[in-house]
């Protein structure tokens, strides 16, 4: 090798070395990306490694906010970020944990259910790492996160992943899918192990109803949804009519099938005591024949290519030119987990669940999800938590 | 045995990650062609990035 080429292949390799820098610093500050949350005297904050040692110490050991009310009642559980892709799930907890006083009962909230997924993007997918909810303070950074744990906390995958329980074979990815590896197993990868804690909080705390929010894509036919186990039909059936008559928006009822497994809404039911419940809203973003995945797209929910399936015939919920915009998508949440509570105390007097303070669908889209959200500069000392 | 094997096969990754590299970098400085030497350091960082478990 003579002079030339070693400063040719220097001068390649530098450039590579510079390209890798500025990737690796821009993954980096995707994955350590501290967002924060505001919670008042009502929250106590525990973890989830509090309810399975192995959890202790990695990247899915999350915050476990703990709102109890001042008389004793039933408890709720609120799962945001079983998918860190779908972001109206995580907001939604986001408003219920700083905006929530309860009078009776107790509310359990998770805003990062698979934190290992919401410090990873989909690969290819070119999607924003960080978004921006616009407030009067200026505004609060969220990560966009995945469907599935970070290959870095969980690799490599099976070619099938074999679903404990049940042995049913699921798609190889789905290994790092929360919502497929319900109820888990002690010994098993981080995300089982993951869903075990979670199993163990709902049986040590007595949870009686866990919900589970998801965003879908308009092509995916369980959407507008509230999918729910045997043993919440009534409840489930009485929120979606009350909320299709009263609210102003339409959401169905759906019953989770017996023998498709790994699904919250199928094994928290069928291994604890809880009803378990999962809401799906619409989110364009997902779509396979969406336009460009950007920030904007993700918080207004306007694709013009979505709306060109629509006039096809291709989509599960309708669509126009007003998109779907993340307000209304986290006001959809906020009021369905509302009107649940309110049906479950109809069907509990006994044991009622009685929550203030947290803005319903008409609320939210009339002054939009920034104005729910705390400054962090303002709060107390100890008040702000990382997530 | 799932406790066991998984983490022996993803350290057998890891290994096999950094053979591909030490492999690439040779690659890299054997070849003569500038457009090789291009496609190597391209290739090479997705395989860096997960080495150094950046991404």
């Amino acid at each position: 090798m003579n002079r030339k080429d070693i400063i040719r292949k220097s001068l390649i390799g530098l450039a590579g070395l510079v390209i890798m820098i500025f990737a690796g610093i821009s993954f980096y500050q995707h994955r350590h990306y501290k967002e924060q949350v505001v919670i008042s005297d009502q929250v106590k904050v525990k973890k989830l490694g509090d309810y399975f040692a192995a959890i202790k110490g990695t990247n899915n050991d999350c915050n476990i906010y703990i709102v109890e009310g001042t008389e004793p009642g039933a408890t709720m559980m609120v799962l945001g970020g079983s998918h860190p892709e779908e972001p109206a799930g995580r907001l939604a907890a986001w408003i219920m944990v700083e905006n929530s006083h309860i009078q009776k009962g107790r509310l359990i909230v998770v805003l990062s259910a698979n934190h290992s997924a919401t410090t990873v993007t989909r690969p290819s997918g070119a999607y924003p790492q960080l978004f921006t909810i616009p407030t009067t303070w200026g505004g609060q950074k969220f990560r966009m996160g995945d469907r599935w744990s970070n290959p870095l906390d969980q690799w490599p995958d099976p070619e099938v992943y074999i679903h404990y329980p049940s042995k049913q074979n699921l798609a190889y990815m789905d290994i790092r899918n929360l919502n497929r590896a319900w109820p888990g197993r002690a010994n098993g990868t981080l995300t089982e192990k993951t869903t075990f804690a979670f199993m163990n909080l709902i049986r040590q705390e007595k949870v009686d109803v866990v919900i589970d929010l998801h965003e879908a894509e308009l092509q995916y036919p369980v959407i507008n949804t509230i999918v729910t186990h045997e043993k919440g039909q009534d409840l489930a059936t009485m929120a979606s009519m009350t909320l299709t008559d009263f609210e102003g928006f339409s959401i169905g009822t759906e019953f989770s099938p017996k023998n498709l497994h790994g699904l919250s809404h199928r094994e928290i039911g069928d291994f604890s005591d809880a009803i378990s419940l999962l809401f799906e809203a619409p989110e364009p973003f997902l779509d396979a024949t969406r336009g460009i995945t950007g920030e904007k797209q993700l918080l207004e929910g306007k694709d013009a290519f979505v709306v060109k399936a629509g006039k096809h015939g291709l989509l599960y919920a309708p669509i126009d030119d007003n998109g779907w915009p993340i307000a209304t998508r986290v006001g959809r949440h906020t009021s369905t987990i509302l009107q649940v509570m309110t049906s479950w105390n109809e069907f509990h007097p006994e044991k009622e669940i009685v929550c203030e303070g947290v803005p319903k669908y008409k609320e939210l889209i009339a002054k939009g999800v920034g104005a729910f959200l705390l400054d962090p500069k303002t709060a107390g000392a100890g008040k702000v938590i990382f997530e | 045995m799932n406790a066991f094997f998984t983490p022996i096969i993803s350290i057998l990754y890891y290994a096999l990650i950094a053979y591909l590299v030490v492999l690439i970098i040779y690659n890299l400085i054997k070849t003569k062609d500038w457009k090789k030497e291009i496609v190597y350091v391209i290739i090479l960082i997705p395989f860096l990035l997960r080495l150094f478990m950046i991404k």
